[in-house]
């Protein structure tokens, strides 16, 4: 392998990184406020692609992508609510409910997404970082989707929030032990509602990520599994927002794998290359729960869990 | 668990209707009767609207629905996978469908083939040229040759590109995807012998988001012409377009997405094929099991041409269409694969099928197969 083309993996690698890992990052914050808290949602993969679908949908009519983000948001709050509302009904398994709202909300999305699969909405624009750059592939990859730079704000506030802040310690605490929740008044049913909820929002944000800007169009294989593998990368990130960063850019980076390696000419095993991100989940899944530290952080009143 | 469903069918079908039981198999599958109503389902493996083969096929299927006597029934997303299987029974034993169209490649064997078996009163058509003459008689392909319109977009990029390095995006290496890839480079090959194809493989018919890494990958590595064969081109010509490089499209007229960069694209015409089965269908005949064309026959087209397409670009592709139409063939031989290997001897008809079974990605493509 020549240093040229070990250049070009690693662009791409970083370009990969950056262009993929935005949806990545959201649905697996947004599942670690809502795994904080005590439950699973497995259902963000339906938010995913109803986010995309209502994203595209509105930005098409309106002609406003920012708005069609928005939207986004809310109609992952409201998948969010339906599985918080459901899953607070005695003796509801949240893993069932979840996979029930996935494919609610994939249905959903379907159903009224139809018109939109054909027109082009307006996108939202990215900012172009690369300028000061003469090689074209750096400067592709460092068109930056300003979601990208919120996903990692996002991740930092609500890990400073956790750790520092009231509410913060309440979700935990909701998320740890009930009985010491109840003990100092606080109503944990409430408390995992609204986390699903917000968990659902920056799902639903990560929808609008795929389909206004990239691969930026809304079709119905858009999302192909995204929303799941993100819940994945929540175990894997430990609960922490911080590292989930460094698992969705580790993710994107891995998926850019594949295709970059076929454009440089190292095209046998393909197939093999392709599979680079979810074969790297499995053994980062392997070697982190394994290990002791994983348990010991994980929140205590998940099924999963307990 | 089949058991159960076979047999709830079964009674629901003898209990609903003497009148299914009775009336099909006097009517189709002894083709005389004209103006037995006919009940025609389609099954596609994506959404019907995708900008892309599924939607090349829903548009010519409406030619069918303006047939008196015919009624359409569609069902889109339906995977190669035994969901064809219940999707295309429930057609039969619910709907009480005669004749139903496969589109999607995976659907023939097993599928297709053993319900073709099990139902020896119901025609079953399918999008391929995978059926032969050891198959049962009321199953049969239809197929066009769309690589004949892929060698027309070689030839159109390969003058409308300043370097001669072309890309090109594919889901999986069957014969038909390999086929379309060897004769767009034949294709720019023609009228640009330093020409080559760099072929980026993504494994699955639709995977968005890893379509438009290649599509980036490709750019990055150079290429300056685009083109894709996958379900839905959107993605891969948006890509190309917003990065500044040319493209030709696939399955479906996608000029509009790429105003600055589109130069033409490859498209089925399977409203002839359609139209055909609809004048035997209004005549009550049984439909052939084979049929198979190309431009001589008016099966493929390409795309008005878009602002990519440079002048000489367009005389050119004007040239090579109207030689495809008199028969003059694309792989002409020695030809060798980029292994080394002598694959094509002679000069190859267009429908020899020999080249059905094509696994090789010739000389001049960058890329592969495993």
């Amino acid at each position: 392998m020549t240093a040229g083309m070990l250049t070009t993996i690693l662009i791409a690698m970083l370009g990969g990184a950056i262009r993929v890992s935005t949806p990545f990052m959201f649905v697996a914050l947004g599942e670690t406020i809502t795994e904080k808290s005590g439950r699973i949602n497995l259902g963000l993969e339906g938010n995913l692609v109803l986010g995309a679908m209502v994203a595209y949908g509105v930005s098409y009519e309106t002609g406003q992508p920012w708005l069609g983000v928005l939207c986004a948001g809310f109609s992952g709050v409201f998948l969010g609510l339906i599985h918080g509302l459901i899953c607070s009904l005695p003796r509801v398994n949240d893993i069932a409910v979840g996979i029930a709202m996935m494919t609610f909300g994939i249905g959903v999305a379907f159903f009224f997404g139809k018109p939109y699969i054909q027109p082009s909405a307006p996108r939202l624009e990215s900012l172009p970082l690369g300028n000061w750059s003469d090689n074209p592939a750096l400067r592709s990859a460092l068109e930056i989707n300003p979601l990208f730079f919120v996903g990692i704000i996002m991740a930092a506030v609500i890990w400073w929030m956790l750790a520092n802040t009231r509410p913060g310690v309440i979700l935990r605490m909701v998320g740890d032990s009930e009985p010491s929740a109840r003990a100092m008044g606080v109503n944990p049913i409430k408390v995992r509602v609204l986390a699903t909820a917000a968990g659902g929002f920056m799902a639903g944000v990560g929808g609008a990520f795929l389909s206004l800007s990239y691969p930026g169009s809304w079709n119905e294989g858009l999302s192909s599994g995204q929303g799941l593998m993100a819940v994945a990368l929540v175990i894997f990130a430990r609960w922490n927002p911080l590292r989930c960063i460094l698992a969705a850019l580790l993710f994107g980076a891995a998926g850019a794998i594949g295709p970059a390696l076929q454009s440089v000419g190292i095209s046998q095993g393909y197939y093999f290359f392709n599979a680079a991100p979810y074969i790297l989940t499995l053994f980062i899944m392997i070697a982190s729960a394994r290990s002791g530290a994983s348990a010991a952080v994980a929140p205590g009143e998940l099924s999963i869990v307990k | 668990m089949l058991e159960t469903r076979f047999s709830r069918r079964s009674i629901l079908k003898s209990g609903a209707a003497g009148f299914a039981v009775a009336t099909l198999p006097l009517g189709f599958a002894t083709r005389a009767v004209a103006q037995t109503p006919v009940i025609l389902g389609v099954v596609y493996v994506g959404p019907r609207d995708d900008f892309g083969w599924n939607q090349a096929q829903a548009v010519a299927i409406e030619v069918l629905k303006t047939v008196p006597n015919v009624t359409v029934i569609e069902e889109e997303n339906v995977p190669e996978t035994d969901a064809v299987t219940q999707s295309m029974e429930s057609m039969i034993n619910l709907d009480g469908a005669n004749l139903i169209l496969g589109t999607s490649f995976g659907y023939f064997d097993p599928f297709m083939i053993d319900l073709a078996k099990k139902y020896p009163d119901v025609q079953f058509r399918h999008a391929a040229p995978l059926w032969n003459d050891t198959m049962p008689m009321n199953l049969g392909g239809y197929f066009a040759y769309l690589n004949q319109a892929h060698f027309v977009n070689g030839v159109a990029a390969g003058l409308s590109s300043p370097t001669g390095k072309l890309g090109f995006v594919a889901a999986k290496p069957i014969p038909t995807v390999l086929s379309n890839i060897n004769s767009f480079l034949l294709g720019a090959r023609s009228v640009n012998p330093a020409a080559t194809v760099q072929v980026i493989f993504t494994g699955e018919w639709s995977m968005p988001v890893r379509e438009a890494e290649a599509a980036n990958a490709l750019v990055d590595a150079g290429c300056d012409v685009l083109t894709c064969h996958v379900d839905g081109p959107k993605v891969v010509i948006e890509t190309a377009e917003s990065r500044g490089v040319k493209c030709c499209g696939h399955n479906a007229d996608q000029g509009p997405l790429a105003p600055n960069g589109f130069i033409t694209g490859a498209e089925y015409k399977w409203v002839t094929i359609y139209q055909m089965f609809a004048d035997m269908l209004a005549k009550g005949e049984i439909l052939p099991n084979v049929v198979v064309g190309g431009y001589h026959n008016d099966m493929v087209q390409n795309s008005p041409y878009g602002a990519g397409a440079t002048p000489e670009a367009i005389a050119a592709a004007d040239a090579a269409m109207a030689a495809l139409k008199e028969g003059k063939p694309i792989y002409v031989g020695p030809l060798n694969d980029n292994q080394g290997n002598l694959v094509i001897e002679g000069t190859m008809d267009n429908y020899d099928p020999v080249l059905d079974g094509m696994n090789y990605l010739l000389e001049g493509v960058i890329g592969s197969i495993t």
